[in-house]
């Protein structure tokens, strides 16, 4: 059985000042196996990120329904985790209560919130910070935190909407490196939004690729590279095959978007 | 001179305290040097001769402690009723679309305008120097963070949201610590103006202050008294306002680093 069950999900924004309502996704019908690792990629205005925040009961899908583990979605919760592209760090908790902030909210006590935070503090490589305010810490930081703040919960899903977005492209390489470790060791099903093709392909097991707006899935392909990858395989042929392949895709949808404007 | 460019910390120093020095020379000068008649305004000698004089023999400190304590007790009494009523107006819109009408029309009512009503109502005892400024504040603190707790950044909401937080906790564990910096804040601003409003207060039907002295000074022509009484004010309002800064930055290092 799938993980995760996209069932004819679509979004239409209402007209602004009695306009023509905007349709920001056709239906979409996705299925996601359970430690699955699915990139989203598409051009900026595609509704991916609608469908990522869909899929997190942040927003309603016009018609359609989200299932996680055969139950309905209706509204967000501790068992979707979320990494936003913005920085979504509480500004006045340090490091580690960040990271406790979901344990703490699920009633659990100290002493048992302490041990589970460290664990995370390690993995996302963060030791020696915990006391820092988000305030004193770079982008990458700031966002392996909120990666360690998400998976603490221990969700049954994790969602990242375009997480590395804002960050230089060395620190973005070494983000996907560290997240993509991490998925390997404990596995984790991962609906990962982007719009860079590279990081789409180097990080999925599955790369799903959607049309210019209205978004609609164009393309879904599978990724049969193998684990555990290093950088390195960015510049293997397989891999640059699947790029060609995806760039076209993509191309074609970025200059109907282009068009549109 | 370059347009933003910033100023050396030195010259800073040395341009804020000149304008003081310019100011008070100037002030010397037509007084002293005969360019107004001395029955309207001191000079600064005989300003210092005088505030002495209150504060030795006229027991003028007095006066300045009960203008504290009406000043506080009116803004904290005020603070207490505000600061929750302005989270739950920013917080959940129905309680803002209750009472947001009738506080924007609040806000305007002058506080000065209702001593008359509040002396009736309360005598001319301490509650009614308090009640002026709770009336003069109380509107203005409940506004000002209904405004910041609803511009609250959402998506901090979203995020405690897929954290697992419930209704509750996301206005106490994410509305109320975000905005705690600029609620104080605002509460440092109003306390500014509660100092406006104890003066007016206490310059109709009050035997005790820093405005009591300041109308009774009025009535004896003696200038200087006036002058000193207002320059305690102010720098009152200045220690006030360094200590709740410092408060602030030691409450909140979170929102500075």
């Amino acid at each position: 059985m799938s993980k995760l069950l996209i069932e004819g999900v679509s979004r239409t924004f209402a007209g602004v000042r009695g306009g023509q309502p905007v349709r920001a996704l056709m239906p979409v019908d996705l299925a996601v196996a359970a430690n699955d690792f699915i990139t989203i990629l598409g051009p900026s205005g595609c509704g991916k990120s609608t469908l990522l925040r869909i899929v997190a009961g942040l927003e309603a899908p016009s018609e359609g329904r989200v299932l996680l583990d055969g139950k309905a979605v209706t509204r967000p919760g501790p068992d979707r985790g979320m990494v936003f592209q913005s920085y979504t760090l509480f500004p006045w908790l340090t490091v580690a209560e960040n990271i406790a902030f979901g344990l703490r909210e699920r009633g659990m006590a100290e002493k048992e919130r302490d041990g589970i935070v460290a664990s995370y503090v390690d993995l996302v490589g963060l030791k020696g910070f915990e006391n820092h305010w988000p305030k004193q810490l770079s982008g990458g930081m700031q966002q392996r935190t909120a990666i360690a703040r998400a998976l603490a919960n221990d969700p049954e899903i994790l969602l990242l909407d375009e997480p590395f977005g804002a960050l230089d492209n060395q620190t973005r390489g070494l983000m996907q490196e560290l997240l993509l470790g991490i998925w390997e060791r404990r596995k984790k099903t991962v609906l990962f939004v982007t719009h860079d093709i590279e990081e789409a392909i180097f990080m999925a097991s599955r790369v799903i690729v959607m049309t210019a707006r209205p978004g609609s899935i164009k393309s879904d392909v599978v990724v049969e590279l193998p684990h555990p990858r290093h950088y390195t395989l960015k510049t293997s042929p397989e891999f640059s095959a699947l790029k060609a392949r995806l760039t076209e895709d993509l191309r074609v949808e970025a200059i109907r978007t282009a068009d549109a404007h | 001179m370059r347009p933003l460019h910033p100023v050396s910390p030195r010259l800073r120093t040395v341009l804020g305290i000149s304008f003081f020095v310019l100011f008070v020379t100037f002030w010397a000068w037509i007084t002293l040097g005969g360019h107004v008649n001395r029955i309207f305004l001191a000079d600064p000698l005989s300003m210092l001769k005088d505030g002495w004089r209150l504060l030795v023999e006229d027991r003028f400190w007095l006066d300045i402690l009960i203008t504290i304590w009406r000043v506080f007790g009116g803004f904290v009494l005020a603070s207490v009723v505000a600061v929750p009523l302005g989270i739950a107006m920013g917080a959940w819109k129905p309680v803002e679309a209750f009472l947001e009408p009738f506080v924007s029309f609040a806000r305007y009512l002058p506080a000065s305008a209702f001593i008359p009503l509040l002396i009736l109502w309360a005598g001319i005892g301490e509650l009614e120097k308090l009640l002026v400024i709770f009336v003069g504040s109380v509107f203005q603190i409940i506004l000002i963070i209904a405004v910041k707790v609803g511009s609250t950044r959402r998506d901090l909401v979203e995020a405690a949201y897929t954290l697992g937080s419930a209704n509750n906790g996301i206005v106490r564990r994410v509305i109320m610590p975000a905005n705690a910096p600029e609620i104080a804040e605002t509460l440092r601003l109003v306390l500014g103006w509660a100092w406006t409003y104890v003066i007016v207060a206490e310059l109709i039907g009050s035997s005790s202050g820093i405005g009591y002295m300041i109308i009774n000074s009025q009535s004896r022509l003696a200038t200087g008294q006036i002058i000193f009484g207002i320059i305690v004010i102010g720098l009152i309002g200045l220690l006030s306002d360094f200590a709740f800064k410092a408060f602030n930055r030691w409450l909140f290092p979170w929102s500075l680093a």
